[in-house]
């Protein structure tokens, strides 16, 4: 029990890279990015491979950044400059990259069994909390700056930025370079921590970021920057658990995990606005009530 | 400062939709002119703020600011020179931000946007300082999210971010329309005061006929895609509402039809 619970902090930690960049685009930019899919098999197929080929588990990893960046811009090209539906350049790019991942990694499955990664020394759990916090912190900072808040308001009201002068394309472009960077980044490390890259590693990743993104704002808020990125780091780690927990029921096999993932992003984004809609109603009624309470108390009432 | 020289605009060419927005359109602003402009529904107002602002292209004829020419230039990069305030209270600001990080983003207008934080410490006494001037207490809510605050209150800051940079020209796009009365006096009262402080050159579309004779130096009004009337300062001292309203049926043939337009 409790190993399996420590396994899912150390998942959810490495994951929590991948869920701040899904919190970039699907947040900030208010863009549901497929290429995430994509992206992520790329970042542990590009570090995979060049760690088998003797390079350094760091400059690995730090292409497989760089190999996300340029997933996430070309997906930006499509939609800005190539004037296609957001949700289809991710879903085109999602494709594309699946050709181009088993073009890095030439077969299926490349296994890193005995080679030296980032985690040989040093164990996940060690080094990974000092990964995430530096990474959170960085994009909170990033977030602050003059760039950041362009990348803000073009999620937030296009036009408006647009009169300030920011051209809206390249934060774009930018935004979801630098997410996909961020999932790029998480798959390259989750390949080096169970010990092999997959073709399909990336398959349904879009939807547990969005989970964990979801299910950090349900339970944590997200008032601030600050805090919704705190919120999507604490929900990758919630959900690994609640995963783990998931698959020691006895009667639960390991592929009905998709379908408990989609059920509870479809909980997580229908709870709140059913509870919103009738929070709206109950107050509605409420001051109604009051309003026609007064007009009868002055006798401003209607005839009976 | 801005010149427009024959400037012409057509929707849906080709298409059994096809209307002119604009036809030939001369218009000179001096340095320091304050324009309001009135005009009846679809006489193309509007066409002709997101021409100058750059959200539209004209299909002939050119925009020039300063003697350089600015009509193929996208909006974006315009804006170095021009400030714009919306009709929508909801359009010129970005609600989910706070009031800091908006002020912060106008203050960058022009500017390449850097790794700079946007709202430093030195930087927000200057907003303190400048949002103050608005009166509205919105200074001591440098924090709060500008999706808080109510539509005249986001008029008035949207006024100000967009004047703080001191642009060239001032556009603004029936700034008061959508607030109640007590409301629009105040950013009435605020656009006055920043435009003659800084001496902004403005374009103020208004559909009060009561302000559009009261506010500036000159009015023009327009009417099927042209201007159909150019009136100058000392004409406008004598302006009245009847004569104004008498004026726009003798040049156009047909009453001033605006479902909006306030008489006073």
């Amino acid at each position: 029990m409790m190993n399996s619970l420590l396994g899912a902090v150390e998942s959810g930690l490495i994951y929590a890279l991948m869920a701040l960049g899904v919190y970039i685009t699907f947040r900030i930019l208010d863009f549901p990015d497929l290429t995430v899919d994509g992206s992520f098999t790329t970042g542990g197929a590009i570090a995979a491979v060049m760690i088998t080929e003797g390079a350094s588990p760091w400059i690995a990893t730090i292409c497989a950044f760089f190999g996300g960046l340029a997933a996430g811009a070309l997906t930006g090209l499509l939609h800005t400059k190539g004037k296609i539906n957001g949700l289809l350049s991710g879903i085109l790019m999602m494709i594309a990259l699946y050709s181009i991942n088993m073009r890095i990694m030439g077969k299926p499955n490349v296994g890193l069994l005995g080679e030296t990664t980032m985690f040989s020394s040093l164990s996940p759990l060690l080094l990974m909390p000092f990964v995430v916090v530096a990474v959170k912190l960085l994009l909170d900072l990033f977030l602050h700056t003059e760039l950041g808040l362009a990348l803000r308001a073009t999620g937030d009201n296009q036009r408006m930025i647009r009169s300030f002068g920011a051209h809206t394309d390249n934060t774009i472009i930018m935004g979801l370079s630098l997410s996909n960077g961020l999932v790029a980044l998480s798959g390259a490390l989750i390949a080096q921590q169970s010990g092999f890259a997959d073709i399909s590693a990336g398959i349904g990743m879009i939807v547990i970021g969005l989970a964990s993104v979801i299910i950090g704002e349900a339970i944590f808020g997200a008032r601030t920057v600050f805090f919704a990125t705190l919120a999507a780091v604490l929900g990758s780690i919630v959900y690994r658990i609640v995963v783990a927990l998931a698959l020691r029921i006895e009667w639960l096999e390991q592929t009905d995990l998709k379908l408990i993932t989609a059920v509870i992003v479809i909980f997580a984004l229908v709870i709140p606005s059913v509870h919103r809609s009738w929070k709206q109603k109950g107050l509605a009624r409420k001051r109604s009530a009051e309003i026609v309470a007064l007009h009868e108390k002055q006798g401003l009432g209607g005839e009976r | 400062m801005l010149r427009i020289s024959h400037v012409s605009k057509l929707f849906h060419a080709g298409s059994p939709d096809e209307k002119i927005a604009l036809t030939d359109i001369n218009l000179h602003l001096n340095s320091g002119d304050f324009i309001t402009v009135i005009g009846s529904n679809g006489a193309g107002k509007s066409t002709l703020m997101n021409m100058i602002s750059g959200v539209l292209k004209p299909d002939i004829g050119n925009i020039l600011i300063d003697g350089n020419d600015i009509t193929n230039l996208p909006e974006h990069k315009r804006s170095r020179w021009i400030g714009r305030v919306f009709q929508d209270p909801m359009a010129g600001t970005a609600p989910h931000m706070t009031i800091e990080e908006n002020l912060a983003m106008a203050y960058s207008r022009g500017q390449n946007r850097g790794l700079h934080i946007g709202v430093s410490s030195k930087r927000r006494t200057l907003f303190k300082e400048q949002l103050s001037r608005l009166g509205i207490g919105l200074e001591d809510r440098l924090r709060a999210k500008v999706g808080t605050l109510s539509g005249g209150e986001r008029q008035a800051l949207s006024l100000l971010m967009a004047t703080f940079t001191k642009p060239q020209i001032l556009l603004l796009d029936e700034h008061t329309a959508a607030l109640d009365p007590a409301r629009a006096e105040l950013v009435t009262r605020l656009t006055q005061n920043i435009v003659s402080e800084l001496n902004l050159t403005t374009l103020m579309v208004t559909h009060n006929m009561e302000q559009a004779i009261r506010l500036g130096n000159r009015l023009i009004m327009m009417d099927g895609g042209k201007i159909i009337l150019d009136v100058n300062e000392s004409v406008k001292a004598d302006l009245t509402m009847e004569h104004l309203l008498g004026e726009f049926e003798r040049i156009s043939g047909h009453k001033l039809a605006d479902d909006r337009v306030v008489l006073g």
